[in-house]
């Protein structure tokens, strides 16, 4: 079976791709085994405690907790892109793995087909 | 080999729908075969028929149209993505009692799953992110 990866670039509000990624990763579950990477401000998208009320957007990071149940298992983010917004893990709604640079480098040449959002 | 493209740019808004569009023309060319091209997040707006640029511009609107009948290639607009931005075809115009629609033939209105598959089926899936 082809393995995909998603790539989530956006920030979580603001604009709605990243929330229409997150579609896209739900209906890639159906199908294919579908792994996480969550680049640059994409990591924001699951970010604890959100309060999205007054931006008039959703919080999708719910959405995120769901995606166990539909066997996507692995939701990776370079521990440098953490490091720079000072993210800690712990403060995340779903595990999130912390790789190295290289181990990104890996994670894409492992992967059959690439969606970047 | 088998190509897919996925375009999430709207057109004149960015370089995604043109370069999207050269690079489908390119795989034709170099005799390989285009599956399907996939319209998704702003990308939907490149199937809006209603597009009237300036006559000494470029016309992305029908130079899409005119590739998929010359090449009978499939233009699918995702429906959730279309919805959302008003992109609706003569069908969902009706489901949702509106006057008009922007969406013509030419494009097939259909799920996200046709993402997915273009994933399976081709041996490149090209994605032209605004």
């Amino acid at each position: 079976m082809k393995k995909f990866l998603f790539v989530q670039e956006q920030p979580p509000h603001g604009g709605i791709l990243g929330q229409e990624g997150l579609d896209a990763i739900l209906m890639g579950s159906a199908f294919a085994q579908c792994t996480v990477l969550l680049l640059e401000d994409g990591i924001y998208q699951v970010l604890g405690n959100q309060q999205t009320d007054e931006l008039g957007s959703k919080d999708y990071s719910v959405t995120y907790q769901a995606l166990r149940d539909y066997g996507v298992e692995q939701i990776f983010c370079p521990a440098s892109h953490l490091q720079r917004r000072g993210i800690d893990i712990e403060n995340l709604v779903v595990p999130v793995q912390a790789i190295s640079d290289a181990e990104v480098t890996a994670l894409l040449n492992s992967h059959d087909v690439i969606l970047s959002f | 080999m088998i190509f897919s493209i996925a375009v999430f740019g709207g057109p004149y808004s960015s370089q995604a729908s043109l370069s999207a569009l050269r690079f489908a023309d390119a795989v034709l060319r170099g005799d390989h075969t285009l599956l399907r091209v996939f319209f998704y997040a702003d990308g939907v707006y490149n199937g809006n028929s209603l597009l009237v640029p300036p006559q000494d511009e470029l016309h992305l609107y029908r130079q899409w149209q005119q590739f998929s009948r010359q090449h009978q290639v499939e233009l699918v607009v995702c429906i959730a993505s279309a919805l959302r931005r008003g992109m609706l075809d003569k069908n969902e115009a009706a489901r949702y009692e509106k006057k008009n629609h922007t969406l013509t033939p030419d494009f097939t209105v259909s799920g996200l799953g046709q993402l997915i598959d273009a994933g399976l089926q081709s041996d490149r899936l090209v994605t032209f992110r605004a």
